[in-house]
């Protein structure tokens, strides 16, 4: 990679520039924002009013709302309620922003450090926080109630302080992410100094997940103060959304709408704190879902549609394998658009016909061969004239038939080994579960152990008991063509099934693939990037750029006489790709290397 | 393994002795008027400094501190000021009550939340909206107000359940269940909205796997796929959140017990705290922190045993 990481430090800048604007054009955000607003200026504002809010008479003692003098009646003290509402209004207000203020603070400084100083720190002060995380909070502000002295300010930073670890491993893993990032790594090379490169680059990057916790831990903040006041800790002086309602709580049952005002406040309070959290994150973050979609994308729009007009066989599927006609698969972007990243592929497949589906990342390969074996992420729209699997037609749109196909008819064999186990079941059980439901266990078990030794594994027995975090990646790809073959698919799909390989196992299990191929006479697609391993093993090739077919042809008249420029470009990779290398590997290579120089 | 659990054990010791102390020489150096508040406002100075020194209260904070551990490490965690009820034999008899509603709370929250989750995940949709709304309503109404509004509404409104206070499991085991379950839905509800949203969103990264990917292409059910597969691989990270749940349903717990009028532990701590009953509020934390520490083992027990690289190492 020669670009500069620039696109990673202007993405966040241009994305914040708007984030007010965009904010206040969600309804919610406008409509939570506002009143919040409103709440803190009545909160300023509130001591205008006059009226004391601990002053009370005998002759007020529960007047309803509207009475002379009270504009929401008093309570069964004669206290005014609008008047310790206000006052109300200000203490909570106040318990937010100290609660937030110091986990934030707290939780903020020991992230940066723990996350940016590294291992030794890090274990220390996560080990630290870690513990708190686990005290009965609660509990311990009301042990420690009497060493406030009765002040709520001081109960909020404690309770602050038993908020702050969530901050902490906000901050913390936020940091060692972006720590990794290029653009950190080349301001430290340019000399910059570790206080520079944490107020700068770091803080700003997470500066938009910590706006939404402190959002969040407001509101948490202002409902434990409430419910430490309602429980009756803290100063009767000081009115509180929490002693109001407990006032008017125990005055149920003669002025039960006495409570209507508190809660509603209160409500309002923390419910236009959360929406505003809740708001914010859809403004600064991403919502989900499409970011996988933009990353298998194609290349772009620059595909070249004029050249070799790729040969599209015989349309009647008869005595073939596999035969897809026209398929298309798109995404939705963000903006609503539609985004084709396959466009109008038919391909065949043979009985006992190895098929290459060569092109580079992006080219649409994977998605195509996904699209066969109905295994595409939710979010893509596939369609297709004609998808026929062993002479039976069937739909794509049928979830159920695609499924029914797969493991018996089509089988698939994927790129990374180590991913691709579940690790929580040994080898074993995953592999007997995809096994028709005909055999008893011990049968399957029995097929299953024959499998495995088939596949060349030492130890099938012991093998077969094990986790995947027990066994090499080259163990665990030969688990994974065991399981593959299992059903004996009459088509295997096969996608990079040795990129992700050394290069000593990448020629045993082609080996292996081509071993088995003939033995169970399958038809393979096999989906590469690589022209040594087509030429190792394949009949045919099929080359794809920008979601289309360009080529097509037995793979000799392909090697020797390319005929669209693309494929002489990956032709001509094999050669750059073995000198690099310095590996030789199965014969097919060699012999490559002199028709490539011919 | 064994080393594993004498490891955590020492870890929870330290814990104990480190939030036991500090709370012990915050709490003794507020200087709270223990005697004047046994005594009342009309003590003289004689007597009190009498009962100071009847308590130990005039030793050396060290001393105090040294000597109620050597009491406590023999199972005698003192006496209130107050009752002069042995601390221990009074949280024996309050724990029935909050652990009662903790631990029906937390089976309402973990059914609900494993339905819900799975659902969120599986179909997305309007359930993911549920949950949202969920999880921001347990933020825009603090548990008082929700539990008053149980309140209202099933016992003065409708009649259906008692108000407040505790019946007893042997009593009444319907009476026991009336009395606890309101209380119980109210801590359920801030419950229910980490941990949908915790099993939800570990189900989404479990099922965009790629080990996900190729059990299905060996033509394995979803239901399977999600049920046995998914949803054991996401159970780790849901576990833990659980268990830091079951630990902050006991804080809060403090306060459903005060709207409901229920004797748990939390009424106890809270009359104790008020009158600087020390004994009674040492004794409350190290209980607290005992049983953190024992979920906590529990916890780490569980999830190694979920975690097959930590069960054979």
């Amino acid at each position: 990679m020669t670009t500069p990481p620039v696109p990673d430090v202007a993405v966040p800048t241009s994305k914040r520039q708007g984030a007010l604007r965009r904010l206040l054009r969600k309804p919610l955000g406008l409509v939570s924002l506002t009143v919040l607003v409103l709440l803190v200026l009545i909160a300023i504002l509130g001591p205008l009013y006059g009226h004391n809010p601990n002053f009370s008479t005998l002759k007020d003692i529960n007047v309803g709302p509207g009475s002379p003098g009270h504009a929401l009646g008093a309570d069964q003290f004669g206290r005014d309620i609008l008047a310790r509402l206000l006052a109300s209004l200000n203490v909570s207000l106040i318990s937010g922003a100290i609660g937030a203020g110091v986990s934030t603070i707290l939780g903020t400084v020991f992230g940066l450090i723990a996350g940016y100083t590294g291992k030794r720190t890090d274990a220390v002060t996560s080990w630290v926080f870690s513990l708190v995380m686990t005290f009965p909070a609660l509990v311990l502000v009301l042990v420690l109630y009497p060493i406030t002295g009765g002040s709520y300010q001081v109960m909020m930073v404690i309770f602050g302080v038993f908020l702050s670890p969530g901050t902490f491993r906000l901050v913390r893993n936020l940091v060692i992410v972006v720590r990794n990032e290029l653009y950190v790594d080349a301001a430290r090379v340019a000399g910059l100094s570790t206080f520079r490169i944490l107020s700068r680059h770091v803080l700003y990057v997470i500066r938009g997940p910590l706006i939404i916790s402190v959002a969040f831990l407001a509101s948490t903040a202002i409902g434990v103060q409430a419910g430490l006041a309602f429980l009756g800790l803290g100063s009767t002086l000081v009115p509180s959304f929490g002693a109001m309602t407990s006032d008017a709580f125990a005055n149920i049952y003669t002025a039960p709408v006495q409570l209507v005002w508190p809660s509603l406040t209160l409500a309002l309070l923390t419910g236009s704190i959360v929406l505003l959290g809740n708001a914010l994150r859809d403004v600064l973050m991403d919502v989900g879902g499409v970011a996988k979609a933009v990353k298998t994308k194609g290349r772009g729009h620059t595909s070249e549609r004029d050249t070799a007009t790729p040969h599209i066989e015989d349309d009647a599927p008869h005595g073939g394998l596999l035969a897809l006609r026209n398929l298309r698969v798109s995404y939705t972007q963000p903006d609503g658009s539609e985004r084709l990243v396959v466009r109008d592929v038919s391909l065949d497949v043979k009985i006992g016909e190895v098929v290459g589906l060569v092109g580079e990342s992006g080219s649409g390969k994977t998605q195509t061969a996904f699209s066969v074996l109905g295994l595409l992420p939710r979010e893509a729209h596939v369609e297709a004239d004609l998808l026929s699997v062993g002479g039976d037609a069937i739909s794509l749109s049928d979830p159920a038939a695609m499924r029914g196909i797969r493991g018996g008819v089509v089988a698939y064999i994927p790129q990374e080994p180590m991913s691709n186990l579940d690790p929580s079941f040994t080898i074993g059980s995953q592999l007997v579960e995809g096994l028709s439901a005909g055999m008893s266990k011990r049968e399957a078990k029995a097929t299953i152990l024959a499998l495995l030794a088939r596949v060349g594994i030492g130890d099938p027995v012991r093998t077969f008991k094990s986790y995947p975090h027990q066994i090499s990646g080259g163990m665990a790809q030969r688990v994974l063509i065991a399981g593959a073959v299992a059903g004996r698919p009459k088509l295997l799909i096969a996608d990079e099934p040795t990129t992700a390989l050394d290069v000593t196992i990448q020629a045993e299990i082609l080996d292996l693939l081509r071993d088995l191929q003939s033995e169970l006479g399958m038809g393979v697609l096999l989906v590469t990037h690589n022209f040594g391993v087509v030429a190792d093993l394949c009949d045919r090739v099929i080359v794809m750029q920008a979601g289309e077919i360009v080529e097509t042809g037995d793979v000799r008249s392909v090697f020797t006489s390319p005929k669209h420029s693309y494929t002489r470009e990956l032709v001509g990779a094999i050669l750059d790709e073995n000198t690099v290398r310095s590996d030789p590997p199965p014969r097919a290579a060699g012999a490559l290397t002199s028709e490539g120089t011919k | 393994m064994i080393t594993f659990i004498l490891r955590r054990l020492i870890s929870g010791v330290v814990l104990i002795v480190v939030v036991t102390g500090v709370t012990f020489f915050l709490t003794h150096a507020a200087s709270i008027p223990v005697a004047h508040n046994l005594l009342g406002p009309t003590a003289s100075p004689a007597q009190v400094a009498h009962l100071n020194h009847q308590l130990g209260l005039d030793r050396p904070v060290v001393v105090q501190y040294f000597s109620w551990v050597a009491e406590a490490v023999r199972g005698n965690f003192g006496s209130s000021y107050f009752s002069s009820q042995p601390v221990g034999e009074a949280l024996a008899d309050r724990l029935p009550v909050t652990l009662s509603v903790v631990l029906v709370s937390l089976l309402i929250t973990l059914v609900i939340s494993v339905v819900l989750g799975v659902l969120a995940a599986s179909k997305r949709g309007p359930l993911d909206f549920v949950i949202q709304a969920i999880s921001t309503l347990s933020f825009v109404f603090p548990g008082i107000i929700i539990g008053i509004a149980l309140v209202f509404v099933f016992s003065i409104w409708l009649h259906l359940l008692p108000a407040v206070g505790y019946t007893k499991f042997q009593d009444s085991p319907a009476g026991w269940f009336g009395s606890i379950i309101l209380p119980a839905i109210v801590l359920a509800i801030g419950g229910i909205a980490s941990l949908s949203a915790q099993i939800r969103g570990s189900l989404i990264d479990e099922l965009s796997r790629d080990y996900v990917r190729t059990l299905r292409s060996r033509g394995i059910s979803e239901r399977s796929i999600l049920y046995k597969h998914a949803l054991r691989n996401a159970s780790g990270p849901a576990f833990t959140t659980f268990s830091l749940l079951f630990i902050s349903l006991f804080g809060a717990a403090l306060f459903v017990e005060k709207i409901f009028a229920l004797p748990g532990y939390g009424f106890y701590a809270f009359t104790a705290t008020v009158q600087g009953d020390l004994p009674v509020m040492l004794g409350v934390t190290l209980f607290s922190v005992i049983l953190v520490v024992i979920v906590n083992l529990i916890v780490d027990l569980i999830s190694g045993w979920l975690n097959p690289k930590a069960r054979i190492s």
